[in-house]
């Protein structure tokens, strides 16, 4: 998973297979190398390229996750309508890649809107990965961004394994979808930075969907990360739209002051997995 | 079902693997797998063959250990086995833990048979 801090084994390992290194033999002859390797390594590696991509050009990138139809488009269109609404001193300059399996109607409904918008169709594949992401930002100008949104595949399942090279994740749970979707897709719920409860306009006629237990089934994943309500919708409150406009500058603020310090900024859940595969293989090297 | 995915990847990291140690083929690979990876263990099982189907890992086993998933507490220090969305601490309760292991999805190691100009 990582390059930097000698836990990555491609290399370390090499004195593990030479003569008298941890290597050994099976009963039949056949060499056992201990490898200790993420399973997505090479994702990995490309997703570290895709992030120091981003830090060269100090434009923070953020991963949206959700089911199929939770609002993940409808929620960016509102953010561009909410930051051109800004004084200009306040605005920020946002791009977006779109994932989807097939069509541009997306990308589309972002470029209407005077936004670069890149759309990826991954034909069957349930997810993006950090290839793919890479492909997009060849076509991508980074220059005078702030941030680059990365609308995952509608899927609560395979996005939240693949290091896409972002820095935060954000997860969208729609009203209409039950307080309980953090307790049945815990993979998801557990890796996010910030969850956004969408189409809250709705919760005045929806009986059966409560912030406080979909919270609580959040906090039961371990996971501190804030709960917005939110609406994508212009009649409703305001106060979710602010709140998530926000959030994104304190994030910002703090992506530049890891870039200032010359380190990078992790999804939370990626930093701990980090500290976790560094322990694995350092109880193995104590061993 | 992004296990495919995730064979393709381990299978590539095999051929680096057998090529660097001058392999003739692999004969055993051991991953470990924690239940909050998000890689389903018999689903893994099921796309290796697909996977590897004519490379040097064509006739390996791949053997799939599951870990448990286990957490610290933040507040009291406890640590204990928990279920997969209940991340508790069974001492104080307390949802502030952090996971010491269940997270896993790692290429723990290779067996190999070694091409015989090499030994």
């Amino acid at each position: 998973m990582c390059d930097t801090c000698g836990c990555n084994i491609t290399d370390a390992n090499h004195h593990l297979v030479e003569q008298g290194g941890k290597h050994s033999h099976t009963s039949n002859g056949d060499e056992a190398i201990e490898v200790l390797q993420n399973l997505l390594h090479e994702n990995n590696h490309r997703a570290a390229h895709n992030r120091e991509h981003f830090d060269r050009h100090q434009v923070l990138a953020i991963n949206l996750m959700s089911s199929p139809g939770s609002g993940k488009t409808a929620l960016l269109e509102a953010t561009i309508d909410a930051l051109n609404a800004l004084p200009e001193t306040q605005q920020l300059s946002i791009a977006v890649i779109e994932g989807d399996l097939e069509t541009e109607n997306d990308a589309q409904r972002i470029r209407d809107k005077n936004i670069p918008a890149i759309q990826i169709t991954t034909g069957s594949a349930c997810h993006l990965d950090a290839y793919m992401i890479h492909d997009a930002l060849h076509e991508l100008k980074l220059d005078g961004l702030d941030i680059v949104f990365i609308e995952n595949v509608g899927n609560l399942v395979c996005p939240a394994s693949f290091d896409l090279g972002h820095h935060l994740n954000v997860t969208l749970l729609s009203v209409t979808e039950g307080d309980d979707k953090p307790s049945k897709y815990p993979v998801m719920f557990r890796a996010s930075d910030l969850n956004l409860i969408s189409k809250a306009d709705l919760l005045a006629v929806l009986d059966d969907f409560q912030v406080s237990k979909a919270e609580q089934n959040i906090r039961n994943l371990a996971n501190p990360a804030p709960v917005l309500e939110i609406s994508a919708r212009d009649s409703y409150n305001k106060n979710g739209m602010e709140q998530w406009i926000s959030w994104l500058r304190t994030q910002l603020d703090q992506y530049h002051e890891q870039l200032s310090r010359h380190q990078t900024l992790l999804p939370k859940i990626q930093h701990q997995a980090h500290q976790h595969e560094a322990a694995h293989s350092h109880s193995h090297e104590s061993a | 079902m992004h296990e495919l995915s995730v064979c393709q990847s381990i299978v590539q990291q095999l051929e680096q693997l057998a090529q660097d140690n001058h392999a003739r083929s692999i004969s055993r690979v051991i991953v470990d797998i924690g239940p909050l990876s998000g890689v389903e263990a018999s689903l893994l099982e099921r796309a290796f063959p697909l996977a590897s189907s004519g490379t040097m890992a064509e006739h390996a086993e791949l053997v799939t250990r599951i870990l448990p998933i286990r957490v610290r507490c933040n507040v009291c220090g406890n640590e204990n086995e928990t279920p997969a969305n209940k991340l508790l601490c069974s001492a104080c309760g307390s949802w502030q833990t952090t996971l010491i292991s269940g997270d896993e999805m790692l290429l723990r190691s290779v067996e190999l048979e070694k091409d015989e100009n090499y030994v």
